[in-house]
């Protein structure tokens, strides 16, 4: 009786056939369009007539191999430099949207200063924010004065810190009113307003971009090697100065696409998250 | 597939034999210090002045290579190289002549008023398009310079200086120097340009600064004369090569680049350097 039940009719027989038929016809559409975009591209780079010679200066295995070592213990202080900033960067960035957002004239000192410091540290190029503190305040020769390191990372999470400051600014505005209107009259301070209605939803809303100046941040944190310490370019540009060759420069490039790859992927599928998250409630 | 490899080795190897073999009469030919040591005769010397021997630099002529802008007191390691060399060329100290000319207009093609001119020029392809060079007198060294407050001011061997941060420009010969000769404990400090080099060591950052010894004189000598030349690396790497500059197609190049060659072999070249650049101007030499 069941099987009875869920006999399909004719039409839907012929239906399904009919979008079967249309799966394969597209996969196999794919299929070669692929192969034959690729055949193109491959014929087109490897039939080039400088590409022996693009090969060998840019693609040498054994130059590789050699300079791996060194290119992987620079990207070690990129790694660590970019966990100590982003850190330090989205904290920064939180607390000045914060302070951007405060209410009533008396804060009026406050909001100046951290609107002032979004003005500059995103019009400041970063190479100089670097020069000025990683060369020009040890000049000053106070006492404890921190190793270059530490100086070079402030200067990174002061520029990104402003970038991120107005990311998360972005999110706490576009809050709905009606948002803190209810948390007040439920009997909420300001304060428990910002911490449990306003700052988890705008925090979740601006992940995306937040992260995705992570990923930015990842490939600027080498710009401290101006100023003496060795990171995975200036290790990849050593090389390539000795041996006259420029693998190095594609391992270094390699390495940091795949130290990308797992941040861009928690971006993309928070971002998907939040849109089903809209979408759906 | 052996039998046909060790064929092509042994056919490679013929080959090579002939080549050699039909190389060596040719070589002969142009090395001048055999015919040069007959025809470089004083007497027969086309200079500018029969009998005298013109000699030019730059004015001022800086120090270490000249001392107190006076060349014709043969002080200075550019003096006293080109006193050897006149004397090497059958001419007494009476017989040379200075005249002072430009370093860009020496470099410059057209005529010259000078039989030859030593003024720290770098031998290169694109100069020798213009002038002649002859043999090399003098490589390049790379050394380490120094505040004079820092802790290495003052040591003496390599040894001293592997507990000291070091610094040098990306991509150079001084970068070698540490990473290949010096060998410190620490990691080196890379910088962009010896500018930014130059603050670091300002801000006491790095320890010592490695440049090539002309750079570090004049770094010490008149850019931050709070520093010190603390000495001088072994050799490293392929080094800058000065030569004495003469007139394009000069009849006096080959003879003049033989006496560089005998002063050279001799050892006059290496005692002038020792006295001159380590002793006197204190680029002691670190080992």
């Amino acid at each position: 009786m069941t099987s009875l039940d869920h006999l399909p009719s004719e039409a839907q027989l012929r239906r399904s056939a009919y979008r079967r038929r249309q799966t394969v016809y597209s996969v196999l559409v794919a299929a070669s369009s692929t192969a034959a975009l690729g055949t193109l591209l491959v014929v087109a780079v490897t039939g080039a007539p400088g590409w022996e010679r693009v090969r060998r200066s840019f693609l040498d295995l054994e130059i590789a191999r050699d300079a791996l070592p060194a290119v992987l213990s620079g990207l070690w202080l990129n790694v660590r430099l970019l966990v100590c900033c982003a850190a330090g960067a989205l904290l920064l960035g939180l607390v000045i949207a914060v302070l951007r957002t405060l209410r009533g004239p008396i804060f009026f000192p406050v909001r100046a200063l951290a609107a002032g410091y979004t003005y500059t540290f995103r019009g400041l190029p970063l190479i100089i924010v670097l020069y000025l503190l990683t060369l020009g305040v040890p000049g000053l020769r106070l006492q404890g004065m921190p190793p270059v390191l530490v100086l070079g990372g402030l200067a990174l999470v002061l520029t990104y810190g402003g970038y991120l400051a107005e990311v998360f600014r972005a999110g706490i505005e576009s809050v709905h009113p009606s948002q803190l209107a209810a948390a007040r009259s439920l009997g909420l301070t300001y304060r428990q307003t910002m911490r449990h209605v306003v700052l988890p939803q705008a925090v979740r809303r601006v992940a995306p971009p937040l992260l995705n100046d992570v990923v930015a941040l990842q490939k600027d944190v080498g710009l401290v090697s101006l100023a003496g310490p060795i990171d995975a370019v200036r290790a990849a540009q050593i090389a390539t100065a000795q041996s006259f060759n420029y693998t190095p420069y594609v391992v270094a490039g390699v390495l940091f696409v795949l130290l990308a790859i797992p941040l861009i992927a928690v971006t993309d599928w928070v971002t998907l998250r939040s849109a089903r998250r809209q979408s759906g409630g | 597939m052996a039998s046909s490899s060790r064929l092509f080795a042994l056919t490679l190897a013929g080959a090579v034999v002939a080549a050699t073999a039909g190389c060596a009469p040719q070589k002969e030919t142009p090395t001048p210090n055999v015919t040069a040591s007959s025809s470089c005769a004083k007497e027969s010397l086309p200079t500018r002045t029969p009998g005298k021997l013109t000699i030019a630099t730059d004015q001022p002529a800086y120090e270490p290579w000249f001392r107190q802008d006076k060349p014709d007191s043969g002080e200075g390691f550019e003096a006293a190289v080109a006193y050897a060399v006149a004397e090497k060329l059958g001419y007494a100290r009476a017989d040379v002549t200075w005249t002072r000319v430009k370093f860009d207009a020496a470099i410059a093609p057209g005529p010259k008023s000078f039989d030859f001119d030593i003024n720290q020029f770098s031998i290169t392809e694109e100069r020798k398009q213009a002038v002649d060079f002859s043999a090399p007198y003098y490589l390049v060294r790379q050394t380490v310079i120094a505040l004079k407050s820092s802790k290495i001011a003052g040591r003496t061997s390599l040894a001293d200086l592997r507990d000291a941060r070091l610094g040098a420009q990306v991509g150079t010969t001084s970068y070698q120097a540490i990473t290949e000769v010096i060998k410190p404990t620490a990691k080196p400090q890379v910088y962009n340009s010896n500018d930014d080099a130059k603050k670091a060591l300002q801000n006491g950052q790095i320890d010592g600064l490695v440049v090539d010894l002309p750079t570090a004189f004049y770094i010490t000598g008149a850019e931050i004369t709070d520093a010190t030349v603390v000495g001088q690396v072994p050799q490293v790497g392929v080094p800058e090569a000065f030569g004495l500059l003469l007139d394009r197609n000069s009849p006096l190049t080959s003879c003049v680049s033989g006496a560089v060659g005998q002063l050279s072999e001799a050892g006059t070249l290496r005692q002038l350097e020792q006295k001159w650049l380590a002793q006197v101007a204190g680029a002691a030499e670190l080992r």
